[in-house]
């Protein structure tokens, strides 16, 4: 049997003694505790696989610390140990997470049974966790849709790209696909048998992201109760994928350059300096070159990314796409919502085509996602995509006014009413487009979503 | 070979190695409990000589183990067995070997065919689990004496410092039933014999 980590928590001496002995003969490593907090607080100095754990415990009671251990690591195979033989704390534990149950004096050969059983199954877990990582991993190039030049010149920088280990710029509008195209890169590179971690800088603040980037040290910060690795750590071999990476602080900016240049780090809290290897690639929806200009990112962390850039075309640049990926959606979503609708009608295609797609391809989906909803199988039909307002060329000759009011409903339909984005669309400031949205009665309508 | 007597050296097995004039490390070995009618204690000390290189001598002087006894159990803690082994033990036994025909355990475990302080001096093993008429087999003195070899020899192993091994005849094969033992040889693999003959710290 391969050694494992184990730590035994149970007040009777004892037991923790002869437990302790018994499976240091059998070559594994053995801590053990005589209460929950002591227990606790071996499990942040260092990681184990399986713990036994007593039920009947004075303070902190077995079960409770079973949740605590999860919430810390699920990972951990919990085995308890109790001297009542009651069904229904075995189903408590049971239902709770733990994998098995045993009531003492347990018979010796239970016991490494026990043990292997629970290896084999940590293995298998582990193993499988680290296919599914793989899995999405490789989910690459194969699976970007688009045989436009646009996308063809995107899939020949991917592939001369992804070989070395450059640092990649990936620029393109909101819901171009740069997540996809990051996970195109990490599949074709040599780090593709490692993972490829995503963080979302512009979903997190500050404080979080730091958090989230380099992991904390127990007590690091109020409600730091435990240790916990960043994803600079969990990026280790594979690369590590900075999404909008122009919403990050300057004081980040500044401790994220570091760790490039460095690739070391050390955690919120803590001293030891933890060296880490990975390929990183960002990505951003702003022009980062006026950003520098305008003070509000750093030019030398600016220039630490740009190695190479790969820009991801609008899909209003990219049409001849739109057909493709319009049924490579219906396709993948008929599936997902079990829903028999496999074709898209002409008309509804034509729709699709003249569509300008501010929100790109992520637009596309959900419109596809809420015509499939709404609509009747087997195909979708132009009524099915009401929320998407036809554009002004298609309108009849009207007066400027009218022209104007359609425009701007155009527009406001098309960004979701964002107003500041709608605004920057007219090229009008906000005050300007509330005056007009007041002075032709327009308001918010929500067809078919 | 005869019975060995009070702390008189058992006479060296032939062919056991000895360096000329070097003085072999010594192996107590106390009985507990163990029948009149037991005979195997001889052969036992003789083969461990054989495969430990070392001295035995039998411990003829009275060794209780009443206060080892848990009542409620009707078997006897095997680690307080150890703890008083160690104690009784004289200065110069380099180890000690308690061999009984009592039921031992540890407390979580509801029986051990023996158990050994690892890396220690001191181990004890037990007949009382050994033999097939315990399993409503007719009595075979032989397996017995076999398994019960094995054993010392496992636990003996453990004082070493060896943990338990993969190879399934080996040894050192962790054996958590009867018929496991018979799988296994009195013999340590190549490994564990190189790792049982290493210097290692504090020994």
């Amino acid at each position: 049997m391969e050694s494992v980590s184990i730590l035994i928590v149970d007040d009777e001496f004892s037991v923790r003694d002869s437990l302790t002995h018994w499976f240091k003969k059998d070559g594994h490593a053995v801590d053990a505790a005589e209460n929950a907090t002591q227990a606790l607080h071996l499990l942040q100095e260092r990681p184990h696989d399986i713990v036994f754990l007593d039920i009947k415990m004075p303070g902190m009671d077995g079960m409770e610390l079973q949740e605590r251990i999860h919430a810390i690591d699920p990972g951990i195979v919990i085995i308890v140990l109790t001297a009542f033989a009651s069904v229904d704390t075995a189903v408590r534990a049971m239902k709770q997470g733990a994998f098995d149950y045993v009531t003492k004096p347990v018979d010796p050969d239970e016991l490494s049974h026990l043990v292997e059983r629970a290896t084999r199954q940590q293995h298998l877990e582990r193993e499988n966790a680290r296919l599914r990582e793989t899995i999405d991993g490789l989910g690459g190039v194969e699976l970007i849709v688009g045989t436009s030049p646009g996308m063809q010149r995107v899939f020949e920088l991917i592939q001369m790209v992804a070989r070395t280990d450059a640092t990649v710029l990936i620029r393109g509008e909101s819901g171009t696909g740069k997540e996809l195209v990051a996970r195109s890169i990490h599949a074709s590179s040599t780090r593709r048998y490692f993972p490829i971690v995503p963080v979302n800088c512009g979903a997190l603040p500050e404080t979080l992201l730091e958090s989230e980037l380099f992991g904390h040290e127990k007590g690091a910060f109020t409600g730091a109760q435990f240790r916990r690795k960043g994803k600079l750590e969990m990026a280790d071999g594979g690369t590590l994928f900075l999404d909008e990476i122009g919403t990050i602080s300057l004081k980040m900016q500044v401790d994220l350059l570091r760790v490039l240049e460095t690739k070391e780090f050390c955690r919120l809290g803590g001293s030891r300096p933890i060296k880490v290897d990975f390929r990183v690639v960002c990505a951003t929806n702003e022009d980062l070159q006026v950003r520098v200009k305008e003070g509000t990112f750093r030019e030398d962390l600016f220039y630490r990314i740009n190695v190479f850039t790969l820009d991801v075309p609008p899909l209003r640049e990219r049409s001849s796409d739109i057909p493709a990926l319009a049924m490579h959606f219906v396709t993948k979503l008929a599936q997902q919502m079990d829903k028999r609708v496999t074709e898209i009608s002409p008309a509804a295609m034509e729709k699709l085509r003249n569509h300008h797609w501010p929100g790109n391809v992520r637009e596309l989906a959900n419109a596809i996602e809420r015509a499939m909803v709404v609509g009747k199988p087997p195909r979708i039909q132009p009524q099915d995509l009401p929320f998407l307002a036809p554009l002004v060329s298609d309108l009849p000759g009207q007066a400027l006014a009218d022209v104007e009011r359609n425009h701007i409903a155009a527009v406001l339909n098309q960004t979701g009413w964002n107003i500041k984005a709608a605004a920057r669309v007219l090229e009008i400031d906000r005050a300007t487009l509330y005056n007009k949205i007041a002075k032709y009665h327009l308001r918010e309508t929500r067809n078919g979503s | 070979m005869k019975p060995a007597t009070a702390h008189e050296p058992l006479s060296h097995a032939p062919g056991a190695r000895r360096a000329f004039g070097a003085h072999r490390a010594v192996l107590a070995v106390v009985p507990l409990l163990l029948p009149e009618s037991e005979i195997r204690l001889p052969g036992l000390c003789q083969k461990l000589e054989e495969l430990f290189g070392m001295t035995t001598r039998v411990h003829a002087g009275g060794f209780d183990p009443s206060s080892a006894l848990d009542p409620s159990r009707g078997q006897y803690n095997s680690r307080a067995l150890l703890e008083m082994l160690l104690h009784e033990a004289r200065p110069e036994a380099a180890r000690v070997l308690g061999v009984g025909g009592i039921d031992l355990f540890v407390p979580v475990l509801s029986y051990v065919f023996g158990e050994a302080e690892l890396d220690g001096r001191v181990a004890v093993v037990s007949t009382h689990r050994l033999e097939p008429e315990r399993y409503g087999l007719p009595p075979d003195p032989q397996l017995s004496a076999a398994r019960l070899l094995k054993e010392a020899t496992h636990e003996l192993g453990h004082t070493f410092g060896l943990v338990h091994c993969r190879e399934p005849d080996c040894v050192m094969h962790s054996s958590t039933y009867v018929e496991e033992i018979d799988l296994k040889l009195a013999r340590f693999c190549p490994r564990c014999d190189f790792r049982r003959r290493a210097p290692a710290k504090g020994r």
